[in-house]
Formats: C-alpha cells, sequence, structure tokens
C-alpha cells in the first residue's frame, strides 16, 4: 500500500470558536472514514515504532491503524481493546502529545513542502523548503475506531462462565472502570461501590460535556452492567461501609480501591471564603453532574461576568471554558509559570485561547477583594445584594529561577522594588481556583492496615499493586495523586490481572 | 429502594420521614447526616438523622420546607421511593463523659438537637433542653424533649409558648442560676439558625464554659470533594461535610458562614415561587 507522505495531519473537524463557545456540545467533531484512512496511510509502520513505547498501556498502534487504512474499523477496534478498556474515553482525553505522538517517527522527520497540485516549494536559491512533520493523529484515529463501533456494532451481551468469587471496587472513575471489566471477563462477581449518586468519576462530574460526552462514558458503564457488573452507587465506603466489613462479612474475597485524588486545594490567601469563590471541583460539579446549564435545572450556578481561574492543568482549562458558554464576557486564567510550563494538553490551551481566553502568566494571586459597601441585611435602606462578593483579585508578578523539584522552572516573586507595578488588582466576580487536589483521607482513616505516603497517596508495591493490608489493592489517581485517565485505567488492568493471581493462588 | 414508610407534619412548615435505608441505620450515630435525592435529577439536600432502627433498617429525617428542594422532596408521600439517600456523614458528635449539658435548639434547629438531647439522657447525662420557637404555632417535638431531659426550658419570641424571649436568655439565666454549683454545665450545644449560635457562643464564652456548634452550609457531595462547605474555623479552612458538621463554637468564622449560605439566595426565591405558582396551578 502506497504510504501518505503528507508531513502534516489531518485537521480535527470541529464546532467554530465563535459558536461553540456558547453551547455544550462536544467541541470536536470527529473524523470521517475518509478522513481516517487517509491518516492512517500516514502511518509507516515502522518495525520498532516509537508510539508503542510511549503509550501508557501499549497499544499496539501501528497494527490497529493498518487496519484503519485498509477500512477494517472493527478489526482495528478488536485490536484496541485488548490493551484499552475505554478508548472512547481515552481517544478524547490522553494527552498524545507527550506519550504516543510524541515518539512517533513522522513527528521527527522533516519533510520538502508542497502545494495544492503536489509539486515542491522552493526557495529562492532552488532549494525545497522544508517543514517539520507532525505526528500521525494517533489520538485521533483512537476516537474514531472507537466511535465507529460504537455507532455500529451490535449490543453483545457476552457469555461468561462465572467463577464464583466476590470482588468490590471501590470507586467508579477510569481505574475502578477497568479493573471491574477485566475480572468480570474472567468470570468474577464484581461489585462497585461509589459514593456518588451515579457512576464514571472525573468523566462524570469533572470533565465537561463538550469535551467528553456523558452518554459516551454511560455506554461504557452499560457496557460492564451487561457483564454482570453490579454498581451500587450512594456507598460510601469507610462511613456506610468498610473495607474490613466487605471482606469479613459480605464476602468480598480482595478489594480493589480506586478513589480518586477529590480533595481540592485552596489557596489559604484572604478572602478566599468570599460569595463567588468556587473549588474547580464545585463548580464543575454543578454544571456537568448536577446539570446546572440546563435552565430548568435544580441546582444553581453563578452566572458570572469576569471569571478568573487559578492555575494552568487541564482542570483549569476545563473552569475556564465552562464559564464562557454560561454567558461569561471576560475570563482570565492566572498562573505562576509560563505558557511552557502550562501543564495542561496542548489542544485544551489552543481550544481555550480561540474561545477567548486571556492568559495572565507569570502571575501568583495574593488577595481575594471582597464587596463591603453598603449593608447586608434586605431589610436595611443600604441593602446590597453583591456583599460579601468576589470584586477583584490582588496578584504579583513572578519571574522564573532555577528548575525545583518537578523539574519545572521555580517562580519567585517579583518585589515592589524591582517594579513598582509588580503587585496589582485584577478585577472579577467569580474565582475559580483549580491549584489541584488530593486524594480523601477517609479510607486510610477508616481501614486498619492501609498506609499512605506523605501526599496521602495509597502505597501500593509497584508489581502488583498490592496495598499494604493483604487483599486490597489500588490504583489510579488515589496512588499517584491527580494524573490522567488512561494511567488510571492501566493501574486498573494491572491490579485486576494482580486480583486474579491473588484469589488463583489462595 | 429508599422507601418512605411514614410522613408525619409536625408543624405547618416541618416534617419528619422514616426512610428505609438499612445500611445507613446500622452505622448511624448522633450528629451525623445523609443526603438525599427525591427524584432523579433533584438537587442533593443535607439532613441530620434524627434517629435510627437498626432492626427496622430505616432513618429518620425531620426537614422544613424552605426551598425549592424542599417543596419538592414534599410532593412525595408514604410508600414513594426516594431517588438516592447516602449516609452517614459527618463525625458524630463527642458526647461520651459529660455529664451537665445545655442543649439549645432554635426553631428547625430543634430536630438536629433533640437526638443529642435523647443520646446524652441514655449516657445518664443532666440533659437541660433550651428550645425557642417564634410562636406557639411552629413548636415540635415538645414531649419529645420533656422526656429526654432534666429539665426543658421554653421560649418563644412573642410569649405564647413558654417565656419570651430569645434563647440566649434561657440560657443564661439558668447558668446563673448554677454557677458555684455542682451542677454547672460543663458543655454548651447549640444548633440554630447562625445568628443564635454566634450568641449562644457569646453567652457561654462570658462564662467560660465550652459550646460546640453543629454549622449547615450549602453542601454538594458531602464526602469532601467540592469544597462548597468550608468555613473559616480558627482562622483555617475547615469542610463541614467531613470535619464536622460539629464546631468548636469559640472558632467558629459565623459572619462568614452566614455569607456564604446568602450565595444563592435570589435565585432560591425565585425557584421556590415557581415552584410554590406550579402546585397552585397542579390544585
Ligand atoms: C476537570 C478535570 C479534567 C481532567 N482532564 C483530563 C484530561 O484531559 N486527560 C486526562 O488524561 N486526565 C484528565 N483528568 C484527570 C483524570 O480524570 C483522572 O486522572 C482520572 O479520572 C483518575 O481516575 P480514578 O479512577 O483514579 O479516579 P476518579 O475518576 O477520581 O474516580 C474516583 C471515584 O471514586 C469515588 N469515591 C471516592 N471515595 C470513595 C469512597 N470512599 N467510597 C466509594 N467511592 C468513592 C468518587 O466519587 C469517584 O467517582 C482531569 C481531571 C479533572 C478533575
Ligand atoms: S511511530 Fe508513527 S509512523 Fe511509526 S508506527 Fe507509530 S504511529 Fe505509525
Ligand atoms: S459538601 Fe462537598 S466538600 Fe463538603
Amino acid at each position: 500500500m502506497a504510504f501518505n507522505m503528507r508531513p502534516t495531519k489531518n485537521p480535527m473537524p470541529t464546532q467554530a470558536p465563535e459558536i461553540r463557545k456558547h453551547n455544550f456540545d462536544e467541541v470536536a467533531i470527529g473524523y470521517t472514514q475518509e478522513m481516517a484512512i487517509d491518516e492512517a496511510k500516514r502511518c509507516l509502520n515502522c518495525k520498532n515504532p516509537g508510539c508503542v513505547p510511549g503509550c501508557p498501556v501499549h497499544i499496539n498502534i501501528p497494527a490497529f491503524i493498518a487496519k484503519v487504512a485498509e477500512g477494517e474499523f472493527e478489526a482495528a477496534y478488536q485490536i484496541i481493546s485488548e490493551s484499552s478498556s475505554l478508548p472512547a474515553v481515552c481517544g478524547r482525553v490522553c494527552p498524545q502529545e507527550t506519550q504516543c505522538e510524541e515518539h512517533c517517527i513522522r513527528a521527527l522527520q522533516k519533510l520538502p513542502k508542497k502545494d495544492e497540485n503536489g509539486a515542491m516549494i522552493k526557495d529562492e536559491n532552488g532549494k525545497p523548503v522544508m517543514v517539520q512533520g507532525e505526528a500521525v493523529g494517533i489520538g485521533r484515529l483512537e476516537r474514531f475506531v472507537a466511535d465507529y463501533h460504537r455507532e455500529h456494532a451490535a449490543v453483545a451481551v457476552p457469555e461468561i462462565q462465572k467463577n464464583g468469587h466476590k470482588v468490590a471496587v471501590l470507586g467508579s472513575g477510569p481505574s475502578g472502570l477497568a479493573c471491574a471489566y477485566d475480572l468480570a471477563k474472567w468470570g468474577y462477581d464484581v461489585t462497585i461501590f461509589e459514593a456518588l449518586h451515579v457512576a464514571g468519576g472525573v468523566l462524570m462530574y469533572g470533565i465537561p460535556e463538550f469535551r467528553l460526552p456523558k452518554a459516551i462514558v454511560q455506554n461504557e458503564i452499560e457496557g460492564l452492567k451487561r457483564m454482570g457488573v453490579k454498581i451500587m452507587t450512594n456507598m460510601v465506603v469507610g462511613r456506610v461501609i468498610s473495607i474490613d466489613e466487605l471482606m469479613e462479612q459480605e464476602g468480598f474475597e480482595a478489594c480493589f480501591v480506586g478513589t480518586g485524588a477529590g480533595l481540592p486545594r485552596f489557596l489559604g490567601i484572604p478572602g478566599e471564603n468570599a460569595k463567588g469563590v468556587y473549588s474547580a471541583n464545585e463548580f464543575l460539579t454543578r454544571v456537568n453532574l448536577m446539570k446546572a446549564y440546563q435552565n430548568d435545572s435544580s441546582t444553581p450556578i453563578q452566572h458570572a461576568h469576569n471569571v478568573i481561574v487559578v492555575g494552568g492543568g487541564n482542570v483549569a482549562m476545563d473552569a475556564l471554558r465552562t464559564p464562557l458558554r454560561l454567558g461569561a464576557e471576560h475570563v482570565t486564567c492566572v498562573y505562576r509559570r509560563s505558557k511552557e510550563e502550562l501543564p495542561a494538553r496542548k489542544e485544551e490551551i489552543e481550544h481555550a485561547e480561540e474561545e477567548g481566553v486571556v492568559f495572565d502568566l507569570l502571575r501568583n494571586p495574593v488577595k481575594i477583594l471582597e464587596d463591603r459597601t453598603g449593608s447586608p441585611s434586605p431589610r436595611s435602606p443600604e441593602y446590597n445584594p453583591n456583599y460579601g462578593n468576589v470584586i477583584g483579585m490582588k496578584v504579583q508578578k513572578q519571574k522564573l529561577g532555577e528548575p525545583d523539584a518537578s523539574g519545572r522552572r521555580r517562580p519567585i516573586p517579583v518585589t515592589v522594588e524591582e517594579d513598582p507595578d509588580a503587585i496589582y488588582t485584577i478585577p472579577c466576580d467569580c474565582v475559580i481556583i483549580a491549584i489541584g487536589t488530593s486524594p480523601n483521607p477517609l479510607i486510610k482513616d477508616t481501614t486498619p492496615g492501609i498506609e499512605t505516603n506523605k501526599h496521602g497517596c495509597l502505597i501500593v508495591n509497584e508489581e502488583n499493586n498490592e496495598t499494604t493490608k493483604d487483599g486490597v489493592f489500588a490504583g489510579g489517581d488515589a496512588v499517584t495523586g491527580a494524573a490522567t485517565v488512561i494511567l488510571a485505567m492501566g493501574a486498573g488492568r494491572k491490579a485486576a490481572k494482580s486480583i486474579h493471581e491473588y484469589i488463583q493462588a489462595k | 429502594m429508599f422507601k418512605i414508610v411514614k410522613k408525619e407534619v409536625l408543624n405547618p412548615t416541618i416534617v419528619r420521614l422514616v426512610v428505609e435505608a438499612p445500611y445507613v441505620a446500622k452505622k448511624a450515630k448522633p450528629g451525623q447526616f445523609i443526603i438525599l435525592r427525591a427524584y432523579q435529577d433533584s438537587e442533593r439536600l443535607p439532613f441530620t438523622i434524627a434517629g435510627e432502627d437498626p432492626e427496622q433498617g430505616t432513618v429518620t429525617i425531620i426537614y422544613q420546607i424552605v426551598g425549592a428542594g424542599t417543596l419538592e422532596l414534599n410532593q412525595l408521600n408514604e410508600g414513594d421511593e426516594l431517588s438516592d439517600f447516602v449516609g452517614p456523614l459527618g463525625r458524630p458528635s463527642e458526647l461520651e463523659g459529660l455529664k451537665h449539658v445545655a442543649i439549645v435548639g432554635g426553631g428547625a434547629g430543634c430536630a438536629i438537637a433533640y437526638p443529642l438531647a435523647h443520646k446524652l439522657h441514655e449516657l445518664n447525662a443532666d440533659v437541660c433542653s433550651i428550645a425557642g420557637f417564634r410562636n406557639k404555632d411552629l413548636v415540635i417535638l415538645e414531649k419529645e424533649f420533656e422526656e429526654a431531659s432534666q429539665k426543658f426550658i421554653k421560649m418563644s419570641d412573642d410569649g405564647t409558648w413558654g417565656e419570651q424571649g430569645f434563647v440566649t436568655v434561657g440560657l443564661e439565666n439558668e447558668i446563673l442560676a448554677r454557677q458555684g454549683k455542682e451542677n454547672q454545665f460543663d458543655e454548651v450545644i447549640a444548633i440554630g439558625p447562625i445568628i443564635m449560635m454566634k450568641n449562644v457562643v457569646a453567652v457561654a464564652k462570658k462564662y467560660n464554659i465550652p459550646c460546640i456548634v453543629s454549622m449547615n452550609p450549602i453542601m454538594i457531595d458531602g464526602t469532601g470533594m467540592c469544597g462548597c462547605c468550608r468555613l473559616l474555623v480558627g482562622g483555617k479552612l475547615k469542610f463541614a461535610c467531613v470535619d464536622g458538621p460539629d464546631f468548636d463554637g469559640y472558632e467558629v468564622d459565623f459572619d462568614s458562614a452566614a455569607e456564604r449560605n446568602t450565595m444563592y439566595r435570589d435565585w432560591e426565591r425565585t425557584k421556590y415561587e415557581e415552584g410554590c405558582n406550579l402546585l397552585k396551578e397542579a390544585k
């Protein structure tokens, strides 16, 4: 088959920024079959592919892409699903540019630039103009294949020989779902215990509809149910029932803890308790899980005009783009390092910029200012309904010093002596804090024998993901701290294998 | 799943529900709360556990119809099922070892105060309950308090029930009456509107008596995930749903808590009126 030597990726069709910033529909529309086949032909089917080791779960990328190039989309899906249980999700939210695509040979090549007719473009000296190649759109192809499968494959009710062993899975985020999927496939009787009223974890309450439609997540969960996995919502393990009770009284032979890192951090600066200050988790939960974006929703949300989001990760990008869709006129990202250090996926940063988000980089919040004019009492003639609301944020300029423990350059405050404008105020009526989360201490506090490190993350044996307690395994953000969907999914699958070995050896 | 086995109207706006929730009933301790959703897509509403029966597998809650959420909840009747019911959440109240306790409840807060009085009574503590209502028509749980307390002080704003005056007056008189005596209070527990709790703390402070308050900020998940229930306690941020709901009253920043509770006041009012109008039309 002839390879397609175009240096650039097929662009992803998206809703235009002007339109999409006013709706919650998915931003990316997805490749057509023609675009997918065309893109797939850019893959050189390398003997020693760089992409596969770059993928945390080692999907056989060249093999699935070869099937796409042949138009065998279902076969491509089967290859992906050997390694990944959530391709429709990962194809949308994985940071491919720092994983598989970073190592794709096509991104490392320079190729001659061509015009529309395929003729080489030359410079004034008659030498061909060279362009840096782009990686094969692996993520876009993964997404295409998963969507094709969901829309075309018949709903299968798998025949599974039950083995009679009971396993409890705590938390229904990507790690829990992946662990449950493998165990159910091998015949285990799996029950997922989820604290919230719906399953899906961050995929449901955190990542917004416009980036990951909730119907896709629910489709995965329905698939699990068809495999016989029981899902018990409203079960906060540690409060409603403990791990010891699950194992000693309810007959579960092993547990998987995939409870995530859901505890939001705050800045610890004055004014943080003002009205209009949200954690990203609160803001996104109100909008996503509690559907505050619908007009008839029973959950309130502030429809702010001028929003500041503190932080620069994926969570911050979601927190920036959500208020825009609720009608905000100005949305500003305040981040203490420079653009290079922004931890968010590149695509999300670009999308945010296209939608009009302003990046105020090298700034650190020092104080949140509150409206203290008038009276808070509705009975007073001076009543001010906005009394106690945020009216602005005082920030301090930063410069970058030496790299710190994380390898990124450390921000150092610029003093007023160095720059008389080093500290200034940005007006706003809403602040969303997206500076990270850590694991909830509940499981540790209620499970004797489970140990955590100084960040509150569960300690596991890296070989098999077993915690310090016999029969209890863990993975995902609960172990790593806030990370990624694919790492959580990979950890869930690894733990499933260990649980299988643990029970078979008993 | 979570069937309402009993529904009782305690006063025109306060209702008691007994709900089938065996897991919750097995674990519930005084001071803890649950979060429920009436229907799919309803708001998540937190309520203190007002009693539990582990054998029957039921949990009692008492709610006041104050907003759109409780108005909607009130549409459900005996035999209907709640969509979700999760708990017990929060830390239980620390009641062990207390000997002479003043339990101060204001309005609907009495529903939360009563189970504590009951539990302390069971633990053989000397309980003095001080309950305050605007007027006699709003009184709830009178008989229950009577039974659970050595002494029961009734206060009303207009004097139509017990003495006229705020609960702080009843409390201060009782503190003075016991001063220097063997039965002086070793703790005051206050539950009610924020302004009431703030004033009760001021009285307790005056006489150097420790004072515990039970906070009820706006919540979503109740597990520590959203941080919307955060309060300033001793200058530090605390999450009421996991660190509380009980806190040392001396340390709580009541003004900021009161402010945060008004975050959605206008929205709540419109929703509530919409809800009321819909009900009227339906009738
Ligand atoms: C807004 C946002 C955007 C993100 N964007 C991206 C992205 O673009 N790409 C990417 O790869 N990653 C992204 N992430 C990170 C990614 O979502 C997480 O790394 C991943 O979801 C972790 O999966 P998990 O299974 O470990 O936990 P979670 O998804 O956090 O799920 C944990 C589940 O456990 C439940 N739980 C907690 N405690 C208990 C308990 N005691 N009992 C029972 N259940 C409990 C929780 O309710 C939750 O449902 C984002 C995260 C957020 C918040
Ligand atoms: S490195 Fe790139 S070109 Fe090579 S197999 Fe992987 S996707 Fe194809
Ligand atoms: S209610 Fe969400 S953290 Fe307390």
